[in-house]
């Protein structure tokens, strides 16, 4: 089956390339990329993408698919059709499933699950330690034979600093890198930001300290070893300047933020809308501000989602009842898409947090359209506007704090190994 | 004026004037609990339920004798006796009580914002009768009346509020309620009970209670909340007693007319001593009397009374 994607302008970091082409998909590859490919006879799907954004699949590192275990919440298949709509191609899944993903046979199984029932593709992230208990470590080589393609203890800081030490060490032999979640428990005795708005609230308030202090330690660790080490979800302004600065330091330092932390602050919060309740939590104004401008700079590589679906029993109950997590696989870019829409980075910079620099982290052949490549490819209107509506999400979670928000730039294909997985109705 | 809300959740977001209203209503209120037959036939026919998660003496009463001084029929549920031990949530526990039909239900639970899930769910009028650490706007309401009472007015007056200002929702409705008022608030307590970015509400801070309560027309003392984790953030009750605790001597410093105020229940030789909470200054009890006139000004008021 050939595809020919005829009039797009192609953005793709990776081969710094902005230009008005036409791409032949052949199979699963890019057979080429050139100014202008005739359509070339019968038996050549023809996809005219005048006016539209052609650039490499999306790649989230950050997600919870929730399978095994909390398939009430979310499954592969429903999380990865979430997924290609809202443009990506590839999704790290976390790892605090039931069982949690801490050896090879939970990793097979996501692995082979996903062969069968995903609609892109899924790399799991395996556990650093085993049930992310923070006690002993995870069978990290095991679950690397099996596919994963990083460590996190998502959703728990690993609070024994020397068993952490011993993991990134470890996972060198691997080339795994360790993805951070930054909180120190002592100090997150909270369930919103510490500031004006839990003032306001009266709700149980933990300070961005919880996060910034455990990001400089994981930071050190990895440096004494020089290991790789990124930190997630970024969402604290002070963690934003600590990267800032260890990065002119340190080269094997990457960082990542979600959606949300650019987008929302803990006014949010002020409704006790339990869709706003999230780890870390939404923070002051001076925080998205700040993250902004980390995206801005480059101290923040990478855009994740930390898509978290919940079932509505979850969050529909009291906020300090309430799971923590927004879902972001249907949101994320287009509320991305405002970053260039506020003139804060260019297409090309915003694509490359999500396709190349990604891709980089976890070494992964994706996140690149040229001749020869495998084609995961998006196709979007950047200036699309339309409304976001929980009610139509693929995703199980209809757990968002951007219901009926109008946003601007929507994805409208989805091209995933050579194959249409996702086509807008409209186009 | 009719009253333009369905529910009474906090006082922030009251304006001056509706916080007028209520307080002016509650005085034509007063006189009724003091008649020989203390019963009008305002709110006849109407029905008020009180859903307590939490322990509750004075609160509970007050408004249960409110709305019966008014004629409406009363129920009250609490924490023990309701589904939330068969696990139940809140917003079905509130939905087979609307199925009743009653008019008002006010509730009292420890979390933040649970008023705020019945009143964006139910179709009855709500009042919060505090929520967690967030509001308690009918104490800040009470007390703001006790005040006018005695001082004839609110504009110019200044205040300090001491104790555990962090976990106290009476704290915070009083402050955001006395703050829509020429009120000078100055907030004291040990560091680790004064929230952070307590002066962005335009409070003072003082860590020591005699500079304080010095030059004070009124002083409201808090007791610890040691429900809400108000024991973990000092070394003890005794060393707290030894700082924090309003004894005669404090009073030297403060206006001659100054008023001490409590919303109970208090802690004698914890927060406040003998001589002081029963002592001339004191207005603890005149705070219950008039905590029945404000319920009760604010049943009418949501019920669709005119003042």
């Amino acid at each position: 089956m050939r595809i020919l994607i005829k009039n797009g302008r192609l953005i793709d970091p990776a081969t710094d390339r902005d230009e008005k082409v036409d791409i032949l998909v052949n199979d699963s590859q890019v057979e080429k990329i050139e100014r202008e490919i005739p359509q070339a006879g019968a038996g050549v799907q023809v996809v005219d993408a005048r006016g539209l954004v052609v650039a490499p699949g999306l790649i989230d590192i950050h997600a919870h698919l929730r399978e095994p275990g909390y398939e009430y919440k979310e499954t592969i298949r429903t999380g990865t059709q979430a997924a290609v709509r809202g443009g990506f191609t590839t999704v790290v899944c976390m790892a605090n499933t039931d069982p949690v993903n801490d050896n090879r046979s939970v990793s097979e199984f996501i692995v082979r699950k996903a062969q069968a029932d995903a609609f892109c593709r899924v790399f799991p992230c395996g556990a650093i330690t085993k049930g992310l208990k923070g006690e002993e470590l995870a069978q990290i080589g095991e679950m690397y034979e099996a596919g994963i393609v990083a460590l996190s203890d998502d959703g728990k800081t690993v609070k024994n600093a020397g068993l952490l030490l011993k993991a990134m060490e470890y996972s060198k032999r691997f080339a795994l890198p360790i993805v951070s979640h930054c909180e120190d428990e002592n100090l997150s005795q909270g369930v919103v930001h510490e500031g004006h708005a839990s003032l306001l609230s009266g709700l149980d308030a933990a300070p961005a300290l919880a996060e910034e202090t455990i990001a400089f330690r994981d930071i050190m660790l990895a440096k004494y070893i020089s290991a790789p080490i990124h930190i997630t979800h970024i969402s604290s302004g002070g963690t934003v300047r600590i990267i800032r600065d260890e990065k002119t330091r340190y080269s094997r330092l990457t960082a990542d933020t979600c959606p949300h932390y650019f987008t929302l602050s803990d006014d949010a919060t002020l409704t006790y809308d339990t869709n706003t309740k999230v780890n870390p939590p939404l923070r002051s104004r001076e925080d998205v501000t700040a993250v902004r401008e980390g995206l801005r700079d480059g101290s923040i590589d990478i855009i994740a989602t930390d898509h978290a679906p919940h079932d509505l029993p979850s969050k529909d109950v009291e906020f300090n009842l309430a799971s923590y997590g927004i879902v972001g696989l249907e949101t994320g870019f287009s509320l991305s898409l405002a970053l260039v829409h506020d003139g804060l980075l260019t297409l090309k910079e915003l694509l490359r947090k999500f396709t190349q620099n990604p891709a980089r982290l976890l070494s992964l052949p994706y996140g690149n359209l040229r001749d020869g490549s495998t084609a995961d490819l998006i196709i979007f209107d950047p200036d699309a506007d339309w409304v976001v509506d929980k009610t139509q999400f693929a995703s199980k979670g209809k757990n968002t704090p951007f219901h009926g928000w109008k946003l601007k730039g929507k994805n409208r294909l989805t091209m995933v190994n050579g194959k249409i997985v996702y086509r807008d109705p409209s186009f | 004026m009719n009253w333009p809300y369905k529910d009474l959740l906090g006082t922030r977001e009251l304006s001056r004037e509706e916080i007028l209203l209520i307080l002016d209503t509650a005085e034509s209120f007063k006189e009724i609990s003091r008649r020989d037959i203390k019963k009008v036939p305002t709110l006849r026919g109407k029905t008020v339920i009180t859903a307590f998660y939490e322990p509750s003496t004075r609160t509970r009463v007050s408004f249960e004798i409110a709305a019966k001084r008014l004629s409406a029929d009363t129920i009250s549920i609490s924490g023990t006796t309701s589904s939330a031990v068969k696990g139940e949530t809140l917003k079905d526990t509130g939905r087979n009580l609307e199925s009743m039909r009653p008019d008002v239900i006010v509730i009292r639970h420890s979390m933040p914002g649970a008023p705020h899930i019945l009143a964006g769910a139910l179709a009855s009028s709500i009042i919060n009768g505090g929520d967690g650490a967030h509001e308690h706007p009918t104490q800040a309401l009470l007390d703001l009346f006790t005040i006018r009472e005695k001082k004839g007015t609110l504009d110019g007056l200044k205040v300090a509020i001491v104790g555990d200002i962090a976990h106290s929702r009476v704290a915070r409705s009083n402050i955001f309620a006395m703050k829509k008022f020429d009120v000078d608030v100055t907030c004291c307590g040990p560091p680790t009970m004064i929230p952070p970015f307590l002066e962005d509400l335009g409070v003072n801070v003082e860590y020591r209670l005699d500079k304080a309560v010095a030059d004070k027309d009124v002083i409201m003392m808090l007791r610890i909340q040691k429900e809400r984790g108000g024991i973990s953030v000092i070394p003890s009750v005794k060393e707290y007693a030894i700082f924090y605790s309003l004894k005669e001597e404090h009073l030297q410093t403060a206006k001659k007319d100054v008023i001490i105020m409590h919303p109970g229940p208090m802690n004698r030789g914890i927060e406040i001593s003998d001589a002081v909470a029963d002592g001339p200054y004191s207005v603890i009890l005149d705070q219950v009397e008039n905590g029945v006139a404000v319920r009760m000004a604010i049943l009418f008021l949501l019920l669709g009374g005119e003042s």
